[in-house]
């Protein structure tokens, strides 16, 4: 009887125990550990970071060359002093990882195509693996590895990225399981050492971010559908109206790269109305990935010094991209915002020099349908003759599953990416190869490190002249009183509409034949309107410029923010903060008064007329509160369906979206007739029907919104900032702000200005700064997301570039950090 | 033998404490099962007093974490796991959990006692 109890009690025990200790399955995903994790010694009761908490330490690295002082303000940001720069490196490392950790590995694990390994092969109805093989098949590893040997080849960013990569490992060995950042205690895994090659990956990921945009499948099939005329109607190579960044008529070159359309084209590429190439791309950078900055010189401001101001919109996360800090050594003393996972600031200013990035927006990947030998894709079709790939093997490890192995052909264009195992549902037995410039390695860090250093004007130029991917507008402001923007990046000398649609793999005279000199990229500096500016527009005058330049341009940010500068004077830094925030509408500017006049109020009933009172009365401001830009946002994005879509949509393949601004033009013009009868019904409908049909469609959901009190604009597009895992409870949803897409306060649904910045140089640096975030990655912090509330207020925080002695009699510090030998 | 129980609840608390700051996060049921089969009680008794040792000692090390922490992460936790948010019942969990671990350790230890001197 005893015996038989006791082994009882010993089973439940052990079951007990076995239950505890291990992760289980709930809803289609895993349970933590629950016993560690709720264990107040091991669990998530170890992250509730004290509300009194004060980060001190002095520490002792072999690695370091010297001493380095750390100082965390009253936000939690870090003031580092270091007595030399790769000690430096060696801190901001150890404190991305202190605060950053799960996070910037987690990036890297998405980056590489290493999702499955922590998160298996799919949860919560997410496949991880068709992620993960997105990834490796695009060649992020491949061009990563080509980055890091670009890094390494240099001595100097070889140091800093060895500083930079002990500095985080020497702050993971300290860790015992229980100080591991919570996500790993969800999730039950462990961090690993970090590397040289995680830092690369990283900025490839940047570049897919940013530089990855192209629609060479969407347009391949609306070139199916359309005719030419019709095509060049609704994918415009340029708005008549946008205003580029310079304003300026190009240099006269001699000796510019001719480039030729291949005689071939007329038949194998422009194509229209022919074939369908079936395919879907799998995941898609967000469109709208772009930014603003500007700065304006000293006869417009009421100090007489520059003001430099940039937001760069980007998908906004908690934990945030953005890690603020200042870096002191006897090389620079800088402020800015870095991204955690390399050494770098990469937005911010120094004692002599504010600079600020917006992305260049233009299309630098393209795909090339390949012709291979047999399916074992050993020899392909090129020139002529065979010519045989290299095959690369990408092992994905997946947890608690067998590892998946993908076998890509390397061509002379890049990794073939499609092809018919890739994806699954494609059954048209074709080969498509990436040629993508983020492949190619190159040294970007190295640029921003010079940027860092910078002292004035010509130090600018000559560190950004060498960066290539992702391009952006650089924009500077100076101590001295200069001003300037530029773009820079490596961009392909195309023909015109190349590499828009696939191209022939076959036939070498459809390859970029050439780069863009760098002769050719202008710099706007000092210009007598007195400011420079950009927001994702075209960089020049395109009509004149002698290469085609695919693109993803935005137009009325833009073109705002120029109308704004052009009149203002006396400009102060309160000015800017409300420029940098304005919701006001120029697309409704434009937009609306052709809705209005085009809709037929006699065909509505009693309800639409006051949704249709409202939107006409409406500011065309898209604030919180706002109710009209509700109704105008439903509105034109239904105009657009109505008129295009039957053409568009013949079949389910996708297409590219029609801009709103194509719309609007084409209304005006009266061409937008061409489109505006439906092919699928019997009347003959035309434009006014289909816009005041438009606007009947939308009531019903305008009522829903209505009852759901959800009608202002604030909570109808309710924005908010996810956590990296989608987990609500660490989330900032429903934030209830103004903004929008097309305004310069961009912000969306989870998308906007990830740091606004705005730096007037005065002798004593008047600098304002925030991001919808907080210094800690740990969402049992208190320094989580205490910035969220403030940033959607559309307020800023002061900041300051401090001298060592100032900030050691500050009051009010979180903590000091001592590092040293 | 009221004395007896409370001194094996101070050293299931005790010892419950100091393993897991060299071993595994349940090492506290080994602790628990040595108390309980070295201090003879009635089973029911060797239960209770091993799982109140680890049940206080994970209510106390939890509400002094919260508190410190101003309840921001255990509601966060408490709505994920889902417990609607409440710091109280995730902290009666969590010592529900050790307790659990401890009680059936001790109890185990309890019998394997009484079933040797059977012999």
């Amino acid at each position: 009887m005893r015996i038989t109890g006791c082994i009882i009690a010993a089973i439940v025990t052990i079951v007990l125990i076995y239950f505890l200790d291990n992760q289980q399955n709930l809803n289609g995903s895993k349970t933590p550990r629950l016993g560690f994790f709720l264990s107040p010694q091991t669990g998530f009761w170890q992250n509730a970071e004290p509300a009194n908490e004060h980060f001190n330490g002095d520490l002792k690295f072999p690695q370091l060359g010297g001493k380095a002082e750390v100082y965390f303000d009253e936000r939690l940001v870090p003031h580092v002093f270091a007595g030399n720069e790769n000690d430096a490196w060696f801190v901001q490392g150890y404190l991305h990882a202190k605060f950053r950790l799960w996070q910037m590995e987690f990036q890297t694990y998405a980056a590489g195509g290493r999702l499955s390994e922590i998160m298996g092969d799919s949860s919560n109805g997410t496949s991880f693996l068709k992620i993960d093989k997105f990834f490796r098949r695009l060649g992020m590893v491949y061009g990563a590895e080509k980055t890091l040997q670009a890094i390494e080849a240099d001595p100097q960013m070889k140091a800093v990225c060895d500083a930079y990569t002990a500095g985080v490992n020497a702050y993971i060995n300290l860790l015992d399981k229980k100080d591991y950042p919570l996500e790993y205690k969800l999730l039950n895994y462990e961090p690993e050492q970090w590397t040289n090659m995680k830092s690369a990956l990283l900025i490839k990921y940047m570049a897919f971010d940013l530089a990855a945009h192209e629609e060479d499948f969407e347009k391949t099939n609306a070139k199916a559908l359309l005719t030419r005329k019709q095509y060049e109607q609704l994918f415009p190579y340029v708005e008549d109206s946008m205003q580029p960044i310079i304003n300026e008529p190009l240099p006269k070159l001699k000796n510019l790269p001719l480039v030729q359309q291949p005689s071939s084209a007329d038949s194998l590429y422009f194509n229209y109305k022919t074939e369908v190439a079936p395919l879907n791309p799998v995941i898609k950078p967000d469109k709208d990935n772009g930014s603003n900055n500007w700065a304006v010189a000293g006869s417009k401001t009421k100090s007489g010094r520059p003001i430099l101001c940039n937001d760069p919109h980007l998908s906004l996360r908690l934990p945030s991209l953005w890690y603020e800090m200042q870096i002191s050594t006897p090389a620079f003393n800088a402020y800015g915002v870095s991204l955690a996972g390399a050494p770098n600031i990469l937005i911010g200013f120094n004692e002599n020099c504010a600079w600020g990035l917006t992305n260049a927006e233009r299309e630098v990947k393209d795909y090339y349908e390949m012709q291979f030998r047999d399916s074992t894709m050993q020899e392909y079709w090129y020139n002529g003759g065979w010519r045989k790939t290299t095959m690369r093997d990408e092992i994905i490890k997946i947890r608690n599953k067998p590892s998946d192995t993908e076998h890509i052909a390397i061509t002379v264009w890049g990794p073939t990416m499609y092809d018919p195992h890739y994806p699954d549902k494609l059954h048209t037995n074709k080969y498509y190869a990436c040629h993508w410039q983020a492949h190619e390695g190159s040294d970007e860090l190295g640029c921003i490190l010079k940027l860092v250093r910078a002292k004035n004007y010509d130090d600018y130029l000559s560190a950004i002249s060498t960066f290539e991917c992702p391009g952006q507008n650089f924009v500077f402001a100076g101590k001295a009183g200069d001003i300037a923007i530029r773009q820079a990046g490596k961009f392909p000398a195309l023909w015109y509409r190349q590499g828009d649609f696939l191209m022939p793999g076959t036939d070498s005279s459809y390859a970029w034949q050439a780069y863009i000199p760098d002769s050719l990229e202008m710099v706007m500096h000092n210009p007598e309107r007195g400011f420079v500016s950009s927001a994702n527009q075209s960089p020049y005058d395109v009509r004149t410029y002698p290469y085609y330049m695919p693109a993803h341009f935005s137009l009325y940010r833009s073109w705002l923010i120029n109308r704004h500068l052009s009149s203002m004077q006396n400009i102060t830094v309160d000015d800017m903060q409300k420029l940098q925030t304005s919701t006001y509408n120029l697309l409704a500017e434009k937009g609306l008064p052709v809705l209005l006049k085009f809709v037929d109020s006699s065909k509505l009933d009693a309800t639409a007329m006051q949704y249709l009172s409202t939107v006409a009365s409406w500011n065309l401001f898209n604030d919180a509160s706002a109710t009209g830009a509700t109704v105008f946002s439903l509105w034109i994005d239904s105009a657009i369906s109505k008129i295009y879509d039957d053409e568009l949509h013949q079949s389910s393949l996708p297409v590219p979206t029609i801009e709103p601004s194509t719309l609007i033009k084409n209304v005006l013009k009266d061409s937008a007739k061409l489109f505006a009868d439906n092919i699928n019904t019997q009347e003959l409908e035309t434009v006014k029907d289909d816009i005041t049909n438009a606007f009947k469609s939308i009531i019903p959901v305008l009522e829903k919104a209505k009852q759901g009190n959800t009608l202002e604009w604030g909570k109808f597009k309710d924005g908010g900032i996810n956590h990296l895992l989608s987990i609500a409870a660490f989330s900032r949803l429903h934030l209830n702000a103004g903004g929008g897409d097309n305004i310069i306060n961009a912000f969306k649904k989870d998308h906007g200005p990830s740091w606004r910045m705005i730096v007037e140089l005065t002798d004593d640096i008047n600098a304002y700064g925030i991001y919808p975030g907080g210094q800690s990655g740990n969402p049992g912090s208190k320094f989580y997301d205490d910035f969220v509330d403030t940033w959607a207020a559309g307020k800023y925080y002061r900041i300051h570039l401090y001298k060592k002695e100032a900030m050691a009699s500050k009051d009010g510090l979180l903590g000091k950090m001592i590092f040293s030998k | 033998m009221i004395m007896k129980f409370i001194v094996v609840v101070l050293l299931t608390a005790l010892l419950g404490y100091a393993a897991p700051l060299y071993f595994t996060w349940w090492s506290f049921a080994v602790t628990s099962f040595i108390i309980a089969a070295l201090v003879h009680q009635k089973a029911w008794a060797a239960f209770a007093a091993t799982f109140i040792g680890l049940f206080l000692l994970w209510t106390i090390m939890a509400l002094i974490i919260d508190s410190r922490n101003d309840h921001l992460l255990s509601q966060k936790i408490a709505t994920i796991l889902p417990l609607h948010g409440s710091s109280g019942l995730l902290i009666l969990i969590t010592a529900l959990v050790g307790g659990l671990v401890s009680g059936f350790a001790g109890l185990t230890g309890n019998l394997a006692r009484k079933h040797k001197r059977s012999f």
